[in-house]
């Protein structure tokens, strides 16, 4: 998933002019090519969520397993690039203005990684029995959670190339995320009005799975919250 | 030589505050906001503050002379420690203050001393001179901050992008801004001495430096003296509590009170004007300061701002009149004393 297609340098200046320009600015253009990296990484956490749940709802376990070890690579990736992300910041002087906003949004975009993450280990710890009747209202919550995530990727990716569209995503992030709340209220009430699962602790633990599907949308959701400040500040 | 340099002493120290309160017009936001580093705009700013004096200084200083011609070392001595002591009283008042104000009224004060008439042709120049300034560097500063965020959302450059052509904007813009600001207000510093300059015309090998060029040098010197000594504390005030600026609109400030300043005092585009029968600017030291105010106000008129503060104006035109009041005042006391105490011609 290469991005360096992403990076916006105005117009297509003469080969000298971008030569000289590589090397003047290059420090901004890596930092730009590795934020971009990172938010791939989130991207990938959430079709790499998506595609567990939904393998795990087929009892499909390899697939699931395999999905869980790459999550868990993912998130390694995209802390290794956060890490250097802040030291860039910080060690070459970048954005004075805004770095302590940029930080902050990765670092609560981070949280969204976490939990996918979170997540399907859970999943494969605890192993829950989702009935058949509540696996497609299961699948429903993760798409919504994934969506919001997804379009909260958007906006933070709209943000950083300074384009028009993030205040479009962060509503589309709302939209996903209020969808998520009712899905989980309903499955809940589905779940303890259900005379199929008897026991209470069996409906506790699939309405702490409910509200972890939940959760993913919950960040997404934090970021968008985050993300519209910083919109309204870097306006000049 | 000793009493040469005694004599230029107030000049010299009017360099030095030059120096330490107005670099900050020019890189205060950019070193306020860490955008660029203290550094780095001190050398910027000292390097080009003195390449304008040298090269572009002598307008403002022709203007100056045709205001009133002090004609004895001790008499500029006086009126430049006039000026000095009146831009020093009236910062420790925390009023706004500009050297070219407290000059001009310096040097009225030694021709009413001396009995000289006053060329009001000069001074109605360079009044009207004060009061366009500002008001050329807000009308710049709107038409630049609408030309620039129509720019901006054409070329749709990252933010980290962004941030660094912008930072590489703030150091040339910048490197302008002290160019001018040396060109159009070294005749603040040195203007009175140069009728009575102590040099003479210098060979260099490469290049030749006629004694007000001489002059201009040094009073550049003491400017960036001025900048290295003390101005790194204004710019972190100007930056950080006087007007808090974006990036961006602190580069328009800059452009705009550069380019006002610029047009004050090139001689070479009075010419080009004049050639083309068009209306050309005089030269005049023009208040740094006061221009930044006017592109500050000029960005906010762009923003659509309803709530311009009418107080920093009165402010500002109080400093029209109070400063030139006060350092007149000072001047012809001060004339007073070094003639009769101390036995110095102050006026031939």
């Amino acid at each position: 998933m290469s991005s360096h297609h992403r990076l916006n340098v105005p117009g297509t200046p003469a080969l000298g002019v971008q030569i000289i320009m590589a090397i003047l600015f290059k420090n901004a253009i890596t930092l730009e090519v590795k934020i971009h990296h990172y938010l791939d990484n989130v991207t990938n956490s959430g079709i790499l969520f998506r595609e567990g749940i939904e393998d795990y709802l087929n009892g499909d376990t390899t697939q699931f397993n395999n999905k869980l070890a790459d999550i868990r690579k993912n998130e390694e990736g995209a802390d290794a690039l956060r890490r250097e992300i802040r030291y860039r910041l910080y060690k070459k002087m970048l954005i004075p203005e805004s770095r302590g906003d940029v930080l902050g949004l990765l670092e609560t975009t981070d949280d969204v990684i976490d939990a996918t993450k979170k997540v399907l280990g859970h999943f494969d710890v605890e192993k829950p029995r989702v009935r058949e009747f509540l696996k497609k209202d299961f699948s429903k919550l993760a798409q919504a959670s994934a969506d919001a995530l997804d379009n909260v990727v958007k906006a933070d990716r709209a943000f950083f190339n300074n384009k028009e569209g993030v205040e479009d995503y962060i509503h589309k992030v709302h939209f996903y995320e209020h969808q998520a709340d009712q899905l989980e209220e309903q499955i809940k009430k589905n779940i303890f009005e259900s005379e199929e699962i008897p026991d209470l602790a069996e409906k506790l633990q699939l309405r702490d799975f409910v509200e972890l599907l939940g959760s993913l949308a919950d960040q997404s959701e934090d970021v968008a919250e985050r993300l519209s400040v910083y919109a309204i500040k870097r306006n000049p | 030589m000793l009493t040469t340099i005694f004599f230029l002493s107030s000049g010299l120290f009017l360099g030095w505050s030059l120096g330490a309160n107005d670099a900050a017009n020019i890189f205060g936001t950019a070193v306020g906001t860490k955008m660029v580093r203290f550094r780095v705009a001190a050398l910027i700013a000292s390097a080009f503050v003195i390449v304008g004096a040298v090269v572009g200084g002598s307008g403002g200083s022709e203007t100056l002379g045709r205001l009133g011609a002090v004609n004895t070392l001790p008499g500029a001595f006086t009126v430049a420690l006039a000026a000095a002591l009146t831009v020093l009283w009236m910062t420790r008042l925390r009023l706004p203050v500009s050297t070219t104000q407290a000059i001009v009224g310096a040097i009225l004060g030694w021709n009413v001393f001396a009995q000289m008439e006053t060329d009001f042709g000069s001074l109605s120049t360079i009044v009207s001179s004060w009061v366009a300034g500002p008001i050329l560097t807000m009308v710049f500063a709107a038409l630049l901050f609408l030309l620039v965020k129509k720019l901006l959302k054409h070329i749709r450059v990252g933010i980290i992008l962004q941030d660094a052509y912008t930072r590489a904007a703030l150091i040339v813009a910048g490197a302008f801004g002290a160019y001018s600001l040396g060109a159009n207000n070294i005749a603040n510093v040195m203007g009175v001495f140069v009728p009575v300059s102590p040099f003479s015309a210098s060979d260099f090998g490469l290049f030749t430096l006629s004694s007000a060029q001489q002059l201009f040098l040094l009073g550049g010197l003491a400017i960036a003296v001025g900048i290295y000594t003390y101005s790194h504390h204004v710019m972190q005030t100007v930056g950080n509590d006087l007007y808090k600026l974006s990036p961006i609109a602190a580069l328009i400030v800059v452009l705009s009170s550069a380019l006002v300043l610029f047009l004050f005092a090139s001689e070479d585009l009075k010419l080009f004007l004049e050639a083309r029968n068009l209306p050309s600017f005089p030269m005049v030291p023009i208040s740094s300061s006061q221009a930044v105010v006017g592109g500050v106000l000029g960005i906010g008129v762009a923003k659509g701002g309803k709530n311009i503060n009418l107080n920093v104006l009165t402010r500002i035109a109080m400093g029209w009149v109070a400063t030139p009041l006060g350092a007149g005042v000072t001047c012809v006391v001060l004339l007073f004393i070094v003639q009769n105490l101390f036995a110095l011609p102050v006026f031939e």
